[in-house]
C-alpha cells in the first residue's frame, strides 16, 4: 500500500498539451476512479503513473518517493490493460508467475503465489491452458490474477471491463470491488463508464481536455456537480438542462414557463442560467415523489415511454427541450398525454448559461 | 427427393473437379523436381533416349559414385561446395535476421524522422535486379580483393536479404500488441528482457519464415555467385553445377545428382522450421 501524489503533472506531445498541470493526492488503500470522455487525458495520466509515458513537467510520487525517472519495473505497481495483454505463448500458470520468475523467486514461492491467486479468482482449472483457449471473462480474470500475484503497492486498471458484455461487466465489477476489499491496495482505475466510476470509487476524478474538473465521493459529484459537464456526465439518465433567465426569484424558461429558484440560492435578476434537474427529481404527480415544502409543478406532454419494470422513464417536452422524468409505481402512459409533473426544487441546480459553472458555489 | 439427389451429385462432381484441378497444379509443380531426382539415378543413355523413356528401367547410384570420385572420373569437390554453401548461407541468414529484427522492430515500434522515406528506399533497393549489379560488384570486389571469398558472397547476400527480412519482420512485430511489452515491463522486465521474453517469442513464427526465405535465397542464388566466385575456395553448389558442362557435352545425370544434394538441406530446413510457420500465435493474448 502506498499513497500516490501527482503534483502539477504535465504531458505534452510536441506542442500539443494532453494533460495540463494536474494535482491529485491519493491516500493509501484508496480506490480512485479517473473518468471522462475519450481524449480527456485519463489514460495518459494512468500511463504516466505506470511509467509507460514520460512526464513533461511536474512530479509523481509513489509512497513519498519521486518516481519521475524510474522505469515501470521499479515502481512496484501492477496494471490491468484494456486488451488484457496476456502473454500468448505462455500458459495461464506462466502468465501469472511471470513477474515472480523475473524477480528470481524460488519455484516453490512462485507456485504458492500462483495457486493462491488462482484460487481467489477461480482460475485453478485453467492453469495449464493458453490465453487463446480462454473466454473474454476468463482472460480478464487472468489479467487481474497477474496483477495480484505481484502484491504491488498500487494497482492500475485501464478500462479493464470495456471489452466484456454487459452482464459479465457487472459481475467483474463486483469482483474488482471484492478484490480491493480483500487486498486493500491503492487502486487507480480509468474508465469512461460513469456507472463503473460511481459503483467502484471511493473518490471520483472527473477529467476533461487534460484538466481535472471535479474530485469527490460518488455521491458528492452526483449531488453537487461543479458545472454542467459533470452534471450531464455523471448519473444516468443525464441531468436535464433548461435554458432560462432569472426574474424575480424565478427562472423564466424560453417559452415563458416559470419555475421558482431552488431554496437558498439567490441569483440576480436578468442573469441567463441553465436550470438543472435530474430525472429522479421530476415525477408525475402522485407517483412517489415525496412531497416537500419546495415543490413546483409543470405540465408537460409525454412523447415516449421506456418501461424498466420498477420504474418507467418518461420523455416529455418542456420549453422546447426534451426532459427525462421518472415514474415510480408506473401506470401505462400513452404518447401525447399531457401530465402534471412535480419538481423537487431543493434538489435542483442553477448553472451560469455562459460558463456552465454551478451557482451553488 | 429428386432435387436432393441432384444436389448430392453436383456436390460430388464439384469435389472431383476440385481434386483433378489440384492434381494438375501439383503435377506442374512436382514433376520437374521428380524428374531431376529420377534422372540422378538413371544412366545417361536412358536420360538422353529419344523418344523419352518415361518409366525408369535401370536405377543405380553411378552418378553419385562418379561425383564423389576422383577428378578424372567426373568427380567434383562436392563436399567443399557444400561447405561453402553452408557457410555463406547460414552466416548471411543469421546476419540478415539480426539486422532484420532490429530494423523491423524499429520500424514497427518507433517514430522517427524520415521513417517513411527510409522504408520505401529499402523496398526500392529490392526493385533493382541483382544481375544488373554483378559487373559493378565484380569490379569493386576485384579492387578490394574480396572476390572469390566467403566474406564477399556473405556481404552480397546480406545486402540482398536485409530489405526483405526488415519488411517481413516489421509486419510481424506490428501484429504484436505493444501492450505485451508494456505489461512485461510492469511485471519487472527491462526493455531488453521484455523484447526477448515476450515480443520475440510471440513474433517467432514470422522471424522463422523470414529466416527460411533468406536462407533459400542465399542457398539457391546462382547469377551473382557465378560472377563473384572463381575457385573451390568459395564456389557454392549452384555454381558447382557448371562443373558438369564441358566443351561438347553436358553431364545431365551428374548435374541432377548434385541438384538432389542441393535440395535435401533446403527440404530438411523447411520441415524443421515448418511448425513455427503456423500463424496465429498472437491470437488470444489480447481481445481485439
Amino acid at each position: 500500500m502506498a499513497q500516490v501524489q501527482l503534483k502539477n503533472v504535465v504531458k505534452k506531445y510536441g506542442a500539443l498539451g494532453v494533460v495540463h498541470a494536474i494535482n491529485l493526492d491519493i491516500a493509501e488503500g484508496e480506490f480512485v476512479v479517473l473518468v471522462g470522455p475519450s481524449g480527456c487525458g485519463k489514460s495518459t495520466t494512468l500511463r504516466m503513473v505506470a511509467g509507460l509515458e514520460d512526464i513533461t513537467g511536474g512530479e509523481i510520487l509513489i509512497g513519498g518517493r519521486v518516481v519521475n525517472d524510474l522505469p515501470p519495473r521499479d515502481r512496484n505497481l501492477a496494471m490491468v490493460f484494456q486488451n488484457y495483454a496476456l502473454y500468448p505463448h505462455m500458459t495461464v500458470r506462466e502468465n501469472l508467475g511471470f513477474s515472480l520468475k523475473i524477480a528470481k523467486k524460488s519455484q516453490t514461492e512462485i507456485d504458492r503465489a500462483v495457486d493462491e491467486a488462482a484460487n481467489i479468482l477461480s482460475l485453478t482449472p485453467l492453469l495449464d491452458r493458453k490465453p487463446g483457449a480462454l473466454s473474454g471473462g476468463q482472460r480478464q480474470r487472468v489479467a487481474m490474477g497477474r496483477a495480484i500475484v505481484r502484491q504491488p503497492e498500487v494497482f492500475l486498471f485501464d478500462e479493464p471491463l470495456s471489452n466484456l458484455d454487459a452482464k459479465l461487466r457487472t459481475q467483474m465489477r463486483v469482483e474488482i470491488k471484492k478484490l480491493h476489499q480483500r487486498v486493500g491496495s491503492t487502486v487507480i482505475y480509468v474508465t469512461h463508464d460513469q456507472i463503473e466510476a460511481m459503483t467502484l470509487a471511493d473518490r471520483i476524478v472527473i477529467m476533461r481536455d487534460g484538466h481535472i474538473i471535479q474530485v469527490g465521493t460518488p455521491l458528492d459529484v452526483f449531488e453537487n456537480p461543479v458545472n454542467t459537464f459533470v452534471a450531464t456526465f455523471i448519473g444516468s439518465p443525464p441531468m436535464n438542462l433548461l435554458d432560462g433567465t432569472v426574474q424575480g426569484g424565478q427562472v423564466v424558461l424560453t417559452d415563458g414557463t416559470t419555475i421558482p429558484l431552488p431554496p437558498g440560492l439567490p441569483v440576480a435578476d436578468g442573469r441567463r442560467v441553465q436550470f438543472g434537474i435530474r430525472a429522479d427529481n421530476i415525477m408525475p404527480e402522485g407517483h412517489a415523489l415525496p412531497p416537500t415544502p419546495h415543490m413546483a409543478y409543470v405540465d408537460m406532454p409525454v412523447t415516449l415511454t421506456e418501461p424498466l419494470g420498477t420504474e418507467t422513464l418518461l420523455y416529455a417536452i418542456l420549453a422546447g427541450t426534451e426532459v427525462q422524468a421518472k415514474m415510480l409505481n408506473p401506470r401505462p402512459v400513452s404518447p401525447g398525454e399531457t401530465m402534471r409533473f412535480g419538481v423537487a426544487l431543493n434538489k435542483c441546480h442553477i448553472f451560469d448559461a455562459d460558463t456552465g459553472i454551478s451557482l451553488r458555489g | 427427393m429428386a432435387s436432393a439427389s441432384q444436389h448430392r451429385i453436383q456436390k460430388r462432381a464439384l469435389k472431383v473437379a476440385h481434386f483433378v484441378g489440384l492434381f494438375l497444379a501439383m503435377s506442374l509443380i512436382c514433376i520437374p523436381g521428380l524428374w531431376v531426382v529420377l534422372n540422378s539415378f538413371r544412366p545417361t543413355i536412358e536420360i538422353m533416349a529419344k523418344p523419352p523413356v518415361w518409366i525408369p528401367q535401370d536405377l543405380n547410384l553411378d552418378h553419385y559414385r562418379a561425383m564423389f570420385g576422383g577428378a578424372g572420373e567426373g568427380g567434383v569437390p562436392v563436399l567443399t561446395y557444400f561447405r561453402n554453401s553452408l557457410i555463406v548461407s547460414i552466416t548471411s541468414t543469421v546476419i540478415a535476421l539480426l539486422v532484420g529484427m532490429a530494423g523491423g522492430y524499429a520500424f514497427a515500434r518507433y517514430r522517427f524522422k524520415g521513417k517513411g522515406v527510409m522504408f520505401v528506399a529499402l523496398m526500392a533497393s529490392r526493385a533493382v535486379p541483382g544481375v544488373a549489379l554483378s559487373l559493378p560488384l565484380f569490379i569493386i570486389f576485384g579492387r578490394t580483393g574480396i572476390i572469390d571469398t566467403h566474406f564477399g558472397l556473405i556481404l552480397v547476400y546480406v545486402a540482398m536479404n536485409v530489405p526483405f527480412t526488415i519488411w517481413l519482420i516489421d509486419g510481424f512485430f506490428r501484429q504484436v500488441p505493444k501492450e505485451l511489452a508494456e505489461a512485461a515491463e510492469i511485471d519487472g522486465c527491462t526493455r531488453w528482457q521484455a523484447f526477448w521474453k515476450v515480443e520475440f517469442p510471440v513474433a517467432r513464427s514470422g522471424i522463422a519464415s523470414a529466416g527460411i526465405f533468406a536462407f533459400l535465397t542465399s542457398w539457391n542464388e546462382y547469377a551473382l555467385a557465378s560472377q563473384l566466385t572463381r575457385s573451390t575456395n568459395s564456389k557454392t553448389m549452384p555454381v558447382g553445377l557448371l562443373d558438369f558442362t564441358s566443351q561438347f557435352t553436358l553431364n545431365w545425370g551428374g548435374m541432377c545428382a548434385l541438384a538432389v544434394l542441393m535440395i535435401i538441406p533446403a527440404l530438411v530446413l523447411t520441415f524443421l522450421v515448418q511448425k513455427h510457420l503456423i500463424a496465429g500465435l498472437t491470437f488470444g493474448g489480447v481481445k481485439g
